[in-house]
């Protein structure tokens, strides 16, 4: 097949082991995020698949063709970390230029391209500049400016947007998302930020410990999480078990047999005419809504949302509904 | 509120009186004392005369050599080194302890010992007799480079080692040969600290004494051997004030362009990350690095060998003779009395540099808000690193000459021997702490203070879990290099309380075969202690010790 392919990976630091058999595809022109907590072994993966590691067992192959005796510069990959990685010592054109000059392209081709990716990232203009004289995001616009500078077969990125304040990150996660899109990269990228991962990429792998937990499409993950772990891992408020879940189930869809559910914070909402009851235990207001911590009577502890015009405080006894698109049914208690 | 701060401002001051007063009255004072001596000879002032010295032709003669040696040490320690400083601070493999361990023994090691090991190896009968190198410059330029090596290694890899190797990753990714990655990336971010090596390399090359004063003989002089015979020899006081004179100028213009160079290379990385295991690529470092190790450890081999043998054949008939006098009489005391005086006064020497030295880093390394008072930091600092530069011989003789009288006299004292090991141990120490101390987030200082702990409590909470692994190194350290100090004491050492290198001199300067494998045997002895305080010192893996 095109594009990236891993194979029964394991990669062994001593006793432990980073990564444990993990199958991955990532398909060519496709944006693939491996999502996981620190420690889950996906930043070793990541270096795995750039050749910085040698794996124990398994292979990496690209377009068919195997990788494991191709070193780190011949395997046309770039690499993007965190913190940019910017060469101090260079200008931010002659960071960008990098890969052109070790390339030998011609100084006038070096200098239009440059141009070209610096007006891409949205740095136009910047050439002059000492990357110390940058922004976090500035830096990582122009380490991303760099990496697409000889057009990779595949763009590897480490948490490319984690060490950015939070208006900026979903700002650049946008930008990235769109300049990807356009350059038509094979990218493959890691990070422990569900929204990140959401917000730039088109397939989504979770990993824990080592192992691949499941994968997919942003929507076949989202929809059916594997289990509890991972519903929380994406970014679902709580999860059910038991009777309270079979009781949610009666509620929303009868025919089927949950005995596990995960809901986002918006599954349980203000409704006067709703099916539930509850006691606000607190509200918070915020600018789309107000956040509400509740009892519901027979489900217990939960979390919800209210429109803001909604005057509800701590002690109030309320009427919620469920909105069922809010919630995914999770295979069987863990 | 103001009271407060006006007291603290008045401590600091008090503090830093401490080490300044002493460093006036053990190093200005005594240096100054002997520079006056050129300038007013007779007592009237007459500044032409140093001028007269400087335009002599020997003098012309002795510093061409003292810097062509020295250039030349320079850059050969550099190159064999910084390929040592990747394979023991890049890669990470069983064994590397002690190999790194190995690296700094011959820094540490008594000057004239080294010497005595280089002669050994090179006399026409000895194992590199052949290449006939006994009396050359290639002689001193070979003990010069043994010498140096550590300090290249130490002070290029402790910073190689805190480079985050995500950058070289980044370009290896960008399609980087390893080559190219070292040439475009990595040799550019470690230009500092190697700038900052080879000046403090070229810095000890220069006033190298008791090497030169060994392999040289009469017929090669440098700037301190040349120093050392004009005011012992033919007491010509005004030559060796001119020369001491033109040697701190030079040095201080040193020490300001190394300081220069490390402070642009980033603070010391509190945690090194490991090193990755060695790969079928490395080879050809791995063989360079066996092979410079190889080399520094040859003088040393042939030194233990000779310590060994007698004319009959193998013995430790001389390890024996250690407790007596020497054939002849050729000592007033007996070698093992003289280093167990060695080990007291290298005990003492420690303690003082280390009292001074730890108030020195922790004033540098509290960086003051306002220009002026990082001015006054950064002057304080380079103060104290005056006594790297400058001539043992000239503090030596200083003290001789200014410490004799009111208002110090010091001339029966017993710490007047570790009084000048200390002043020539303390930059050391200070190198090894000031980085410790400066690479501690203030904010910590700063949160302790604010959850209520006053000054020594923050001092107790914060520096020292961070520091006392780097404190007993460089009380090690300073031991180390006050057991095989030479050049100062030779001076100061009574006759009949010698240290053991001050006796080793003594040894191979008188005839006998027993007096030689006795100094050979006294050599051993004082390289195995030297090396058994550096291995200690190591295992507290303090990355700044040996470092620049």
């Amino acid at each position: 097949m095109d594009g990236l392919s891993v194979r029964d990976l394991s990669v062994r630091f001593g006793a432990t082991t980073a990564v444990a058999q993990v199958d991955l595809e990532v398909p060519s022109g496709s944006v693939t995020a491996v999502l996981g907590p620190s420690g889950s072994g996906k930043s070793t993966l990541l270096r795995a698949v750039a050749g910085l590691e040698s794996p124990a067992s398994g292979s990496v192959s690209y377009a068919g063709a195997d990788l494991a005796r191709v070193p780190v510069h011949r395997r046309g990959f770039a690499l993007m970390f965190q913190d940019g990685q910017l060469f101090a010592h260079q200008s931010v054109a002659r960071n960008v230029g990098y890969p052109l000059r070790l390339r030998h392209r011609p100084a006038r081709e070096i200098t239009v391209r440059v141009a070209e990716l610096l007006d891409l990232v949205g740095l136009t203009g910047f050439e002059d500049r000492s990357p110390a004289t940058l922004s976090g995001g500035e830096r990582q616009r122009v380490a991303l400016a760099r990496s697409l500078a000889v057009e990779p077969r595949m763009l590897l990125l480490d948490e490319p947007l984690s060490a950015l304040d939070a208006g900026l990150r979903e700002r650049l996660a946008a930008d990235l998302a769109a300049i990807l899109r356009t350059a038509g990269t094979t990218t493959l990228l890691v990070t422990h930020d569900h929204e990140e991962a959401f917000a730039v990429a088109d397939r989504i792998v979770l990993m824990r410990d080592g192992r691949v937990v499941q994968g997919g499409t942003l929507d076949e993950v989202w929809r059916a999480p594997a289990d509890a772990w991972a519903a929380r891992f994406l970014g679902y408020a709580v999860t059910l078990e038991g009777d309270a879940a079979r009781r949610l189930c009666d509620l929303v869809a009868p025919q089927a047999a949950w005995t596990s559910v995960a809901l986002r914070r918006s599954a349980i909402r203000l409704d006067e005419g709703g099916p539930l009851a509850g006691t606000v235990l607190a509200a918070r207001v915020g600018p789309d809504q107000v956040r509400l911590e509740l009892e519901v009577d027979g489900l217990g502890r939960l979390e919800g949302v209210a429109d803001p015009g909604h005057r509800v405080q701590a002690g109030d006894r309320v009427a919620l509904s469920v909105v069922p698109d809010r919630l995914a049914a999770l295979p069987g208690p863990a | 509120m103001i009271g407060g701060r006006r007291a603290a401002r008045l401590g600091t001051a008090a503090l830093a009186a401490v080490p300044l007063l002493v460093l006036v009255a053990f190093f200005l004072y005594p240096v100054g004392g002997m520079v006056a001596r050129g300038f007013w000879p007779g007592g009237a002032f007459h500044p032409g005369g140093v001028w007269d010295v400087l335009a002599r032709s020997r003098v012309h003669r002795v510093l061409w050599f003292t810097v062509w040696t020295a250039g030349l040490a320079t850059v050969l320690a550099v190159v064999l080194g910084v390929p040592v400083a990747f394979v023991l601070h890049r890669l990470s493999f069983r064994g590397q302890g002690v190999l790194r361990t190995l690296i700094v023994v011959p820094f540490v090691m008594p000057t004239v010992v080294a010497g005595v090991a280089f002669r050994e190896l090179i006399r026409t009968s000895g194992p590199l007799g052949g290449l006939h190198l006994d009396g050359t410059p290639t002689a001193i330029v070979a003990a010069l480079v043994f010498f140096n090596v550590s300090v290249v290694v130490r002070t290029v890899g402790s910073f190689w080692e805190g480079l985050d190797r995500r950058t070289e990753e980044a370009a290896a990714a960008l399609g980087a040969s390893p080559l190219r990655v070292f040439g475009t990336i990595t040799l550019p971010a470690l230009l500092p600290s190697v700038a900052s090596a080879a000046s403090v390399v070229f810095l000890f090359c220069s006033t190298s004494f008791g090497i030169v004063l060994t392999l040289g003989g009469l017929r090669y002089a440098n700037v301190e051997t040349e120093i050392y015979q004009l005011t012992t020899q033919e007491l010509d006081l005004q030559g060796a004030a001119a020369l001491s004179v033109l040697q701190i100028v030079v040095i201080t213009a040193l020490l300001v362009l190394s300081h220069r160079a490390r402070r642009g290379s980033p603070a010391l990385s509190r945690q090194a990350r490991r090193g990755r295991r060695p790969r079928w690529r490395d080879t050809a470092v791995l063989a360079w690095s066996a092979v410079v190790i190889a080399m520094l450890m040859t003088p040393l081999a042939t030194l233990v060998e000779a310590s060994l043998r007698s004319s009959d054949g193998w013995t430790l008939a001389n390890y024996r003779a250690l407790q007596t006098t020497g054939s002849d009489d050729a000592l007033l005391v007996t070698a093992s009395s003289a280093l167990r005086n060695s080990f007291v006064i290298a005990l003492q020497a420690a303690g003082i540099a280390l009292i001074l030295g730890v108030i020195v880093s922790y004033l540098v390394s509290r960086r003051p808000r306002s220009g002026a008072g990082r001015r006054a930091s950064g002057l304080f600092d380079g103060i104290f690193m005056l006594p790297l530069g400058v001539s043992a011989v000239t503090l030596g003789f200083g003290f001789l000459i200014t410490l004799d009288r009111p208002p110090l006299d010091l001339r029966t004292s017993e710490l007047l021997i570790p009084i000048a090991q200390a002043m020539v141990a303390l930059p050391l120490v200070v190198r090894t702490l000031a980085p410790v101390l400066t690479s501690i987030d203030p904010r910590m200082r700063e949160a302790a203070a604010s959850l209520g702990a006053g000054p020594l409590r923050v001092l107790a909470v914060v520096d020292l879990p961070h520091a006392w692994r780097a404190i007993l190194a460089s009380i090690g350290f300073a031991f180390a290099v006050s057991l095989g100090e030479f050049g100062a004491t030779s001076f100061l050492a009574r006759d009949d309380s010698p240290t053991l290198p001050v006796v080793i001199y003594d040894l191979i300067g008188h005839p006998g075969a027993a007096n030689f494998g006795m100094a050979m045997a006294g050599s051993v002895v004082l390289a195995a202690a030297t090396g058994a305080a550096m291995l200690l010192v190591e295992s507290f893996r303090v990355t700044s010790v040996g470092a620049f």
